[in-house]
């Protein structure tokens, strides 16, 4: 049997699946002032009667690193990074352990400028002096050639507890985005290490000995002790969970949305014949933007709590959240108070709904129940005005080549696939006031938890060759090896594939899970100098597809 | 956060999948490293820089600005038409107002590329400029442009097309023809007689270095655009004009570039020639990007850069202040040069041989301009290409007058179809192309 728990911002879902059913799933408030209290309640209440033995799998999504981020309370950490030519990275990052030191690499790996050791020692004592343990070290094209980022943790190794290098976290360029990454990864690594070292000791307790898989952004797992790497990586893993528990209904061959309607917000997402679209970079929301690795999504601010009001005659929903429905002890109507208005939703104190929706009725000069259809559809309006937003922009993304000009896929979705509590509701409203086939999954509040339950472990690596310089590296996984002029496309894929599966295998997938496996990007340019070629310089990324494991296509049915 | 004080569109087109031959410098990878400086710079992420995708450029878009012979299909290939799309992309962003000012980062080039095309001349096929220029005429009627070529290399194509057009302003800085393809680009070429002085040529010797090509901006270009008031201004941006360019002899920088752009303000810039991949395109190109959407570019210095090394000779100098003299003595006299140019309702000839370089094909032009002070003046020009066709081209202005519509008519109706392979007519007043 396997066990997926999602800790979500109000309430945290469980399941326990076995190949045939799912045997038992739970819903509990989530304490976010003790997560961990949280965890273990609900592995307590969701193992009664259940032979700890019998589980061979756990995957675990939180909300530890977004919360540590939210409420700003990571420990300070120092940055040292080092830039060249280019934009002044000094406005990168807000602290006061934050150095830009000398040292360049330019785009082709080559080194313009040295380490200045003696500097780099001088901000080391600095940092110990202010009793910082953890450090972040990251250089401009340090995916290129990362030589300057080992000999500066090198300097820093006897000073610090733990030291976290750009090229590690991604194979992607963007030296802004890998400096924020690296920034958090070393921000939170006390706090994530500590989390679960403390849940895995009490699961070990329950007799729970195997090992557990924590959730990613890209909706892939990967194994606790890789995680203490890129503790980064679990952001936002909440969105992916759900995301994730949609797949088994999405059409095959064909594109599909996912709308996760929340208490506050609503998750966008899509799916190309059963596989999620990823960012092309990493993760971004406002002015956070990272390398980690995502599913596409966005948020919207609306959602079956939102508060509603009229402003200037004009009806406004989101993207605040007061409390919960007036139907259910809050203190502002909600889209949920309409739903109860409208009679879909038989729970709460309906007298209480009627009096704010009452409220709202009056000021619009409407009926109760012309006023709580007004209300649901512009919910509809607004959550699908955003999606085809976001479909425009996934159709205008730019292209390099004639050919993914040519060969331009276009994204157009055939249906709607709802999650959350009132998405069998909003799945009849989309459907007849859009005309696209929408529908709620099955289990729609706990597919969350079935979506990390079932998800499998993802990773990507970049590999890049230079037959010039005779070298293929692939420097994130701390990989170089030498090459003959005449290597090829196909050697370079080959060996991309191989050096996938080891990281995949490291990071807890099993060897059932490993054939969905493709190419992401594929670039092929000579290198010509006084005009005679001199080399190819060779470049590729290959991914594990985020997808579900094998052998739980019953479970669902 | 970093943002743009300026709203800045760009599109990135590098054709990672064309190329003109292998070894050629128009290759595949021409904008590979300045794509990976852009990128590990973060530029997309910046606030206010936003990328849109290439539009692609169809047969009627094409037909504004050129003759194709013998049609746009065989002289072109799909990267041609994206690469124009490139720009027309970009036009589109800042004449709707989304952005301020856009950069179209594409290739293959277009500059050399004239009102006649045959084919392949300095690695251009058809004018992604000029097209540009032509799509934002017609569709959002804007009236006076100027086009500032800062390519190392004559700009003679956009030169040709706008050659007659006195509401377009074209301003050409290049090296010296004397030593430096086409060959052309003198002083005294100042356009036709309806348009004297709306073309200036302003050949810079070899070893020009930042400061000569700023003291052109400074004491030509801008009070010259100052004066014509352009409604809009594009910028033609070669960046061959670098110290390390394997092509010229020039010795510009990538903060000459950001200032150049900072000073030019330029609505659009179109990318255009360049060839020192590794060393220049990735600073320059990033250097233009910051001045565009004004922010701080003083820390894009190449890696080698010696200021004391590309310091500019006392004679250079001497020769550039000379140069600039001549240009804007012709600027002030322009409307004497037009009005000595003949009279109102006269045809003028001119020949001409034009040499296609990429594609090997030489040419003879007998062009007919009839003179006129209320608008450009249609024109009749009868092109043989050898190998290639015979053909009559006639062109009638965006805002031509009614005896030149006329004029032109009478071109096109008593050519003789048997003498020519084909006989075209651009008539820009109603956005038609006819071929008998």
């Amino acid at each position: 049997m396997i066990i997926g728990l999602d800790v979500g911002g109000t309430h945290t879902d469980a399941v326990l699946l076995s190949s045939n059913k799912i045997e038992k799933k739970i819903k509990v408030p989530t304490d976010s002032s003790d997560l961990f209290h949280t965890i273990l309640s609900s592995f307590t209440l969701l193992l009664e009667n259940i032979d700890p033995k019998t589980v061979r799998r756990i995957v675990i999504s939180t909300t530890l690193t977004t919360n540590a981020i939210v409420e700003q309370n990571m420990k300070p950490v120092g940055m040292i990074v080092s830039a060249g030519p280019g934009i002044d990275p000094s406005s990168f990052v807000d602290s006061k352990y934050y150095y830009c030191v000398s040292g360049s690499i330019n785009h082709r790996g080559r080194e313009k400028a040295p380490v200045n050791i003696i500097e780099i020692e001088d901000i080391a004592k600095k940092l110990k002096k202010a009793g910082i343990e953890y450090v972040g070290v990251v250089s401009k094209f340090c995916v290129r050639n990362p030589s300057h980022e080992i000999l500066i943790k090198r300097i820093l190794n006897k000073y610090f507890k733990k030291i976290f290098l750009g090229h590690h976290v991604s194979g992607n360029l963007n030296f802004p985005r890998r400096i924020a990454t690296t920034h958090l990864n070393t921000a939170v690594f006390s706090l994530h290490k500590s989390f679960f070292e403390a849940v895995k000791n009490s699961l070990e307790e329950m007799g729970l000995t195997i090992p557990i898989q924590i959730l990613k952004a890209d909706g892939g797992t990967m194994s606790l002790e890789s995680s203490m790497a890129f503790p980064g990586q679990t952001v936002l893993s909440g969105p992916a969970a759900s995301i994730m528990g949609a797949i088994p209904y999405a059409p095959k061959n064909q594109d599909a949305i996912v709308l996760d309607i929340g208490g506050t917000t609503t998750d966008i997402a899509f799916l190309v014949n059963k596989t999620p679209l990823l960012e092309p970079f990493g993760i971004q929301r406002g002015e956070h933007k990272s390398l980690i690795r995502s599913l596409r999504t966005e948020s919207k601010g609306i959602g079956g709590d939102s508060m509603i009001r009229v402003e200037d005659n004009k009806l406004v929903i989101g993207p605040e959240r007061k409390g919960p429905a007036m139907a259910f002890g809050g203190p502002v109507p909600t889209p949920t108070d309409a739903l109860i208005i409208l009679g879909l939703m038989h729970e709460g104190d309906k007298e209480k709904a009627r009096q704010g929706i009452g409220s709202i009725a009056r000021e619009l000069g409407l009926t109760d129940l012309e006023a709580a259809d007004k209300i649901f559809k512009t919910c509809c309006s607004i959550i699908l005005k955003k999606t085809f937003e976001m479909i425009d922009k996934l159709n205008s993304q730019p292209v390099y080549t004639v050919h993914e000009f040519l060969e331009g896929y276009k994204f157009s979705p055939r249906k709607i696939l709802l999650l959350g509590g009132p998405a069998k509701y909003f799945a009849k409203k989309i459907e007849k006031l859009y005309h696209i086939k929408a529908e709620a999954v099955p289990e729609a509040s706990v597919a969350n938890a079935i979506g990390a339950a079932l998800a499998r472990t993802t990773c990507e690596v970049s590999l890049s060759a230079d037959t010039e310089h005779g070298i293929v590296t692939a420097h994130e996984e701390d990989f170089a090896e030498p090459i003959s002029k005449s290597f090829s496309e196909e050697d370079l894929i080959s060996t991309a594939y191989t050096l996938l599966k080891e990281k995949a295998i490291s990071s807890g997938a099993d060897a059932d899970n490993l054939d969905e496996m493709e190419v992401v990007e594929l670039q092929k340019f000579n290198i010509v100098r006084n005009f005679s070629p001199r080399g190819k310089i060779l470049r590729t990324k290959v991914q594990l597809i985020p997808g579900l494991i094998k052998g739980f296509e019953k479970v669902l049915q | 956060m970093l943002k743009a004080l300026n709203k800045t569109g760009l599109v990135f087109f590098p054709a990672f999948d064309w190329a003109i031959d292998p070894t050629h410098p128009e290759r595949e990878e021409r904008l590979l490293y300045t794509q990976d400086q852009v990128i590990e710079e973060g530029v997309f992420d910046i606030s206010g820089i936003i990328e849109y995708k290439p539009d692609i450029v169809s047969t009627h878009d094409i037909r504004r600005a050129h003759f194709c012979v013998p049609d746009e299909k065989t002289i072109t290939t799909q990267s041609h038409l994206i690469s124009a799309g490139g720009a027309k992309a970009i036009a589109d962003a800042v004449l709707t107002k989304e952005v301020k000012s856009g950069f179209a980062l594409v290739r293959p080039p277009g500059h050399h590329s004239m009102r006649v095309s045959h084919g392949g001349r300095g690695f251009c096929h058809i004018n992604i400029e000029a097209i540009m220029v032509e799509y934002i005429r017609s569709h959002y009627g804007v009236k006076r442009i100027a086009i500032i070529d800062t390519d190392c290399h004559h700009g003679d194509g956009t030169n040709d097309i706008y050659w007659h057009d006195p509401d377009v302003l074209f301003i050409s800085l290049h090296q010296d023809g004397r030593t430096m393809y086409p060959g052309t680009g003198f002083t005294g070429e100042l356009g036709g007689p309806n348009a004297k002085g709306s073309n200036l040529n302003i050949p810079l010797p070899p070893g020009t270095s930042t400061e000569g090509y700023l003291y052109v901006i400074k004491n030509c270009v801008l009070p010259i655009l100052n004066e014509f008031k352009p409604d809009l201004v594009v910028n033609s941006a070669g960046q061959d004009n670098h110290y390390t360019d394997p092509l010229t002899n020039m010795n510009f920088s990538a903060q000459g570039y950001a200032q150049l752009t900072t000073l030019l303000k330029p609505d659009i810039a179109v990318l255009e020639g360049g060839y020192s991949i590794e060393g220049a395109l990735p600073y320059v190109n990033l250097g233009i990007i910051l001045a565009m959407a004004g922010i701080d570019y003083s820390g894009v210095i190449e890696p080698d850069y010696d200021p004391e090394k590309l310091k500019q000779s006392v004679s250079i100098t001497d020769k550039i202040k000379k140069t600039i003299d001549i240009i804007n003595a012709y600027w002030r006299q322009k409307n004497d040069l037009r009005l000595k140019a003949g009279e109102p309702g006269q045809m003028q000839v001119r020949h001409r041989e034009i040499f296609y370089d990429t594609d090997n094909i030489f040419e003879q032009q007998k062009e007919t301009v009839r003179i006129c002070r209320d608008c450009g003046g249609c024109i009749s020009i009868d092109s043989k290409a050898k190998p290639g066709k015979h053909v009559l081209c006639v062109h009638i202005p965006i805002n031509a007058c009614k005896s030149c519509i006329e004029a032109g008519y009478d071109f096109f109706d008593k050519a003789e179809k048997k003498k020519f392979d084909k006989v075209f007519l651009q008539d820009r007043t109603k956005d038609t192309y006819e071929i008998k």
